[in-house]
């Protein structure tokens, strides 16, 4: 469907992360702002997710719910690099007959395993599919949503993740990235909140992929995970 | 009689057995009735307990691998409390579910107004591609859950109440059905308001249509109802007055005509007491639907002086 693994002729890297990203932006450069999912999602779809553009119906998928939907960029640069969307869509972002909105459509994007945009969605519709793979006895697939800080601010995380504990939703990953974007957050709260409820949480450097990578892939029998990748503020 | 809400739960526990993608989910509301169901399969029936929004958003994710999710509670915390889920993990995630409500407009009238919701199908109306089933009788309930979860993945509302017809009418899911036949106006009857209209049309020479399914809207059914009876049309809904209007308007838009949309009213009572009373107070009782439905079409006294709408 895309011509971007032939006229490229290797694979992207993580360092060519940032010109995707400028083809959207017009600007090399980007500020913490707009990279603070980068790190987090360059090493999911590099070495942690069994996904790929030609399994997109695999029901043996784990499944990425980006449920932090604004600044949609560095996903977008992800989703090129790894094949699942043309890198010729990239330039077009946000005109009205490109399928890259400022927030992600699932039905838009391939790749995509939800619409976001609206804060406070993707988690609770990660644990129904958690839900919904344990009910079909898939328990390969593994379940990853990411959130920000300041989205743990909407109730409806808050609903999900107390939930999920007890229910001992053992395939669900949550990943906040925690740009210290909250208006009313006190340090070291996040991953107590998770843990409060029954999962296992860890704090880890955003920015150090191999802290990433150890934290995304640590077992946690019983439990749903959280990872909380501390990264830059985005007001410094 | 047995009410509508204790047909749900059997119902749906025997579909549970029946195919394997429905998955019940549930936020505490209506949880005993599906106590055995979740013995014999504890990972399609999930309760996460009082928690509206994610009950909406789980039935999302269960839909997104492939699951038919029937998702239940009171009408107030199934499509008011968490709309924009409704709207949202639903609609623009673009998979479907079957959303069953109890409880309906005023069926605990000593609950007061936090658990009334008259204006959930409106509600609705401003979201596209839902089908919603109003049925009148139990077992007209029991035809149409069996509907909404065959209905591949589309997004169906089955709204239950405990007003109800003294009899079933053969329903089909999709059709308004006549019932009488006049000249002089169409009156439809919604769900369980049949027996009132019926009762409050006797003697005048109109027609009566019942619907159970609202949406679609059957315009075609309303528009051959015209042909014959003219184009004076009544609607008697159970839920906000008016419901319904623009959909009939819509269904006759090139021919003059005139609509009086009956149903429940907007202001708060601030009353208890029974289902009768409150039926009385919103003008839905068989006394005033007569004066209503008389003074507008019919042929009656009130030939064609519209009355309080």
């Amino acid at each position: 469907m895309t011509t971007t693994t032939t006229e490229h002729s290797r694979p992207y890297t993580h360092g060519d992360l940032p010109r995707l990203m400028g083809l959207m932006t017009g600007d090399e450069k980007h500020g913490p702002a707009a990279t603070s999912t980068l790190d987090v999602l360059w090493v999911l779809y590099n070495r942690v997710l069994r996904v790929g553009p030609e399994r997109m119906d695999d029901p043996e998928r784990d499944r990425f719910l980006l449920s932090k939907g604004h600044g949609p960029m560095a996903y977008y640069a992800v989703l090129a690099a790894k094949g699942f969307v043309p890198v010729e869509w990239l330039p077009d972002f946000g005109s009205y007959d490109s399928p890259l909105g400022h927030h992600p459509d699932r039905v838009l994007v391939p790749g995509a395993e939800i619409g976001s945009g609206s804060l406070g969605h993707g988690l609770p519709i990660a644990v129904g599919t958690a839900l919904g793979l344990r009910a079909q006895g898939r328990t390969a697939p593994r379940v990853w949503v990411l959130v920000g800080d300041a989205e743990l601010d909407e109730g409806s995380n808050h609903e999900a993740i107390a939930f999920a504990g007890p229910a001992g939703l053992d395939r669900l990953h949550t990943v906040v990235v925690d740009n210290s974007s909250a208006g009313h957050a006190r340090p070291g709260g996040i991953a107590a909140r998770f843990e409060a409820a029954g999962w296992s949480a860890v704090t880890v450097d955003g920015r150090d992929h191999a802290a990433l990578y150890a934290a995304f892939t640590a077992p946690h029998p019983g439990r749903p995970r959280a990872v909380v990748a501390r990264v830059e503020p985005k007001s410094a | 009689m047995d009410t509508m809400r204790d047909r749900f739960a059997p119902v749906v526990s025997r579909l549970l057995e029946e195919d394997p993608r429905v998955a019940v989910v549930l936020a505490e509301i209506g949880r005993d009735g599906f106590a055995d169901a979740q013995l014999r399969h504890p990972d399609r029936v999930i309760n996460v307990g009082i928690r509206e929004q994610l009950l909406v958003g789980a039935g999302a994710g269960l839909a997104l691998t492939g699951m038919r999710p029937v998702v239940h509670t009171f009408a107030s915390f199934l499509v008011e409390r968490p709309f924009e889920q409704v709207k949202l993990d639903l609609g623009h995630q673009d998979v479907g579910a079957v959303l069953v409500s109890a409880a309906a407009s005023f069926d605990w009238p000593a609950g007061g107004f936090t658990h009334m919701a008259p204006g959930d199908v409106a509600l609705l109306d401003t979201l596209d591609g839902w089908t919603v089933h109003v049925p009148g009788h139990p077992d007209e309930a029991e035809t149409l859950l069996r509907h909404a979860v065959a209905a591949g993945d589309d997004r169906v509302y089955v709204r239950l109440s405990v007003q109800s017809n003294a009899e079933a009418l053969p329903v089909d899911g999709a059709r308004f059905r006549t019932v009488r036949e006049g000249r002089s106006g169409v009156v439809v009857a919604v769900g369980p308001m049949l027996d009132a209209v019926l009762a409050a049309t006797d003697g005048l020479d109109v027609t009566v249509l019942y619907a159970t399914t609202v949406r679609p809207f059957d315009a075609d059914a309303l528009r051959a109802a015209t042909r014959a009876a003219g184009t004076d049309v009544v609607l008697v809904e159970p839920y906000l007055a008016g419901t319904s209007t623009t959909a009939a308007n819509d269904a006759l838009a090139d021919v003059p005509h005139r609509v009086l949309g009956l149903g429940v009213g907007r202001a708060e009572l601030r009353r208890y007491g029974t289902v009768a009373d409150h039926l009385t107070a919103h003008g839905l009782d068989t006394r005033t639907l007569r004066e209503r439905i008389g003074g507008f079409a019919g042929g009656g006294d009130g030939g064609r002086v519209a009355v309080r709408g």
